[in-house]
């Protein structure tokens, strides 16, 4: 995973409440089979018209067309567990997203792609969501947990530690499990196994069941 | 010992191990998997050169891009002939159990878990599909994840996961005719908001659920995301059991025994504290529609579209005009005026059996309005089977309504079953978002029973004037 250390970058501002992951991405793309490449299906209905020609979306709007961090409002990314939205947000170059709240799923996928979110609420968002509009650039500095405005002070943010760590270093969470947690998995298993065997489905009747369909 | 939660028991039998921080690592014993968000998955695991540590924990099917007319002729070529075609050979791969779309067992993920006897209460389970919430239903812990953590359960059977906080939704009264379940998860989304359950899991409790089919819970589980909450969960009961026992994947003999001295060990223990608690007495509701493009977007059928003048908050008035100017409606309108020209009976909200009888006993004797197109898309194979069994897809059929192959289908409108731009739907799905059904298509949720008296009405009306249709 690519590491998030620290940004400077104009930040798009989207006043829209309730972006939902089919805006960010829409369904009738998800039929394509990479992570790659897909920003261009970034909002797509926003950005486009049904002619092709581009809309004046904040995103197709300079200097906010290389913007790296979007400053969106409430509930942003809710809906849909689809992670293209955040590799669709991520191909376009935007690594950091901040808003009042999250869908959770989306949330969650960000950490697992190098992109940040970051939760400001009430004055402090309408306040950021101001000064993105003003096209100068912000600063973001995950080690410190700042958010620097031009012209304003240092805004301080949370993070959960383990995620923070997992982003600064772009670790692989699977192999992390997969070396410092396997020996506990495999204790936890043959407990499991014994107070609750029925919760465990290699005794063949998933394959004797599946047999009885053609599979095709 | 202290007082706990249903989901906190589920939760503390699964964690392997907790972190300094407090997170805690935890294992997953189920997984269903799909064609969408599988791909990449399986495309990390080979990149990485790992291998699946449990395979019999997973079980893969094909829901969202199938067709659902003409199954019994290959997929056309083209990207979903692609994204089937990769899930199945994946599966071959890693030797995961891969259920086919002519199989007697297909259907969308939510529906056939149940039917099979993969979802148990007291289980964890995922999937990469937001509404696996609706394995809830039977006292899981069941939420949707990314491809990224699907990949994860795949090599490690174990997510990382921060415990949520707890709310308990306390249904109280007694639903009138005409209302059902759906209208009750409408209601309360509108009520709480659609981020009020972000960060919770909620667990749906109160006389009401006693009530309540197991169908009807699932569909009620099904929408917690809709309200920002992963996870919806039910205590399970004699209901529970009486539905899980007997299933193909379902323990058997004593082991059945075990489990279910277990499963009735699980519902919240009196004095257990939740972090928050929402009471919605259901006897005043009337049959919901949603107006707007978030599920939270939601009025009583009776009332009119609302007026984003009146509106204090401006993030959110801006929301509703927006809203409104997709939708094309104006505000002051009944919504009993709106005309619809297509009608969605189907999904993992609304496609199971019951939700069919009830939209067969509307639409029975009766005609689908002449500016209507109508489909029923039953929820799963086996639905579809025992619909047919019971003469529902005649009724249907009679009615002018076409009936389909299970699926996603206009849910999700991957497959060809959208909506063209413009076109409006009353629709028994979960989700009213812009371009939702299809490109510039604008949708009406509701339930079964208020989607089928649409279709034959022509426009958005009040089930309890059902004796005024022809």
């Amino acid at each position: 995973m690519e590491k998030f250390t620290r940004l400077t970058s104009v930040a798009a501002p989207l006043a829209e409440a309730d972006i939902d992951t089919d805006i960010i991405f829409p369904a009738r793309f998800l039929l394509l089979l990479d992570k790659a490449g897909l920003g261009k299906h970034l909002f797509h209905e926003r950005r486009h018209r049904r002619d092709g020609s581009m809309t004046d979306f904040i995103l197709n709007t300079p200097p906010f067309n290389e913007a790296r961090i979007l400053v969106a409002d409430a509930n942003f990314g809710s809906g849909s567990s689809r992670e293209q939205a955040v590799w669709a947000l991520a191909d376009f170059g935007i690594r950091c997203v901040i808003a009042p709240s999250f869908g959770e799923i989306f949330f969650s996928n960000c950490f697992k792609n190098g992109v940040l979110p970051i939760v400001m609420t009430g004055e402090a968002h309408a306040n950021i969501m101001a000064a993105a509009r003003t096209g100068q650039p912000f600063s973001v500095d995950l080690e410190e947990q700042t958010l620097l405005l031009p012209n304003g002070p240092a805004l301080n943010f949370d993070i959960d530690p383990w995620r923070k760590r997992a982003l600064l270093l772009g670790l692989d969470e699977i192999g992390s499990i997969l070396a410092d947690d396997e020996a506990d998995i495999s204790a936890f298993e043959a407990r499991h196994r014994a107070t609750s065997p029925w919760l465990f489905l290699d005794d063949g009747r998933m394959d004797q069941f599946l047999s009885q369909g053609d599979g095709k | 010992m202290t007082a706990r939660t249903l989901y906190e028991k589920v939760w503390d039998s699964h964690v392997i191990k907790n972190y300094e921080d407090g997170t805690s690592l935890l294992y997953i014993d189920r997984h269903l998997v799909q064609e969408v968000s599988s791909p990449q998955a399986f495309a990390g695991l080979v990149a990485e050169g790992r291998e699946f540590r449990h395979p019999a924990a997973h079980i893969a099917v094909a829901d969202h891009a199938v067709p659902t007319t003409n199954r019994h002729l290959p997929l056309p070529e083209g990207l979903a002939a692609r994204q089937v075609a990769r899930l199945k050979d994946n599966c071959e791969r890693f030797n995961i159990g891969y259920i086919g779309m002519n199989v007697a067992q297909h259907g969308i993920v939510h529906v056939i878990g149940p039917e099979l006897g993969f979802t148990l209460p007291g289980a964890t389970l995922v999937c990469g599909d937001s509404h696996t919430s609706t394995h809830g239903a039977f006292g899981a812990i069941a939420f949707g994840i990314g491809a990224s953590e699907c990949e994860c359960v795949f090599a490690t059977q174990s997510l990382r996961q921060r415990k949520q906080k707890t709310m308990r939704v306390n249904l109280i009264g007694k639903l009138s005719d005409g209302v059902t379940v759906k209208d009750i998860i409408l209601a309360l989304i509108a009520q709480i908001g659609t981020n009020g359950g972000v960060g919770f899991a909620i667990e749906y409790a109160g006389p009401v659920i006693a009530q309540l089919s197991m169908e009807a819970r699932m569909t009620l589980c099904n929408m917690s995301i809709e309200a920002g909450s992963r996870v919806g969960m039910v205590a399970p009961d004699e209901a529970t059991i009486a539905w899980v026992s007997g299933r193909p994947l379902a323990p058997q003999g004593t082991l059945l025994d075990r489990a279910v001295d277990h499963w009735k060990s699980l519902p919240s223990d009196a004095g257990a504290v939740f972090d928050r608690e929402v009471e919605l007495d259901v006897s005043p509701l009337a049959p919901q529609v949603s107006w707007g493009t978030n599920p939270g977007e939601t009025a009583s059928v009776t009332a009119q579209v609302p007026d984003p003048a009146m509106e204090g908050d401006p993030v959110r008035r801006q929301k509703m005009e927006r809203s409104l100017a997709y939708m094309d409606l104006k505000p002051g309108t009944p919504l009993e005026d709106i005309t619809i020209d297509r009608v969605f009976i189907g999904s993992c909200t609304n496609g199971r059996l019951e939700d069919l009888r009830i939209a067969a006993s509307v639409v029975s004797g009766r005609k689908v309005a002449d500016n209507v197109a109508a489909i029923v898309v039953p929820g799963s194979a086996t639905v579809r089977l025992q619909a047919e069994a019971e003469g529902l897809d005649r009724i249907f059929r009679e009615a002018g309504f076409e009936w389909r192959d299970s699926g996603c289908s206009m849910c999700v409108a991957m497959n060809d079953d959208r909506l063209k731009p413009g076109e409006r739907c009353a629709s028994t799905s979960n989700r009213n978002f812009e371009g939702r059904q299809g490109l510039g298509g604008r949708t009406h949720l509701m339930s079964p029973a208020m989607a089928a008296a649409a279709a034959i009405a022509g426009h958005l009306i009040d089930i309890r004037k059902l004796e005024t249709l022809h």
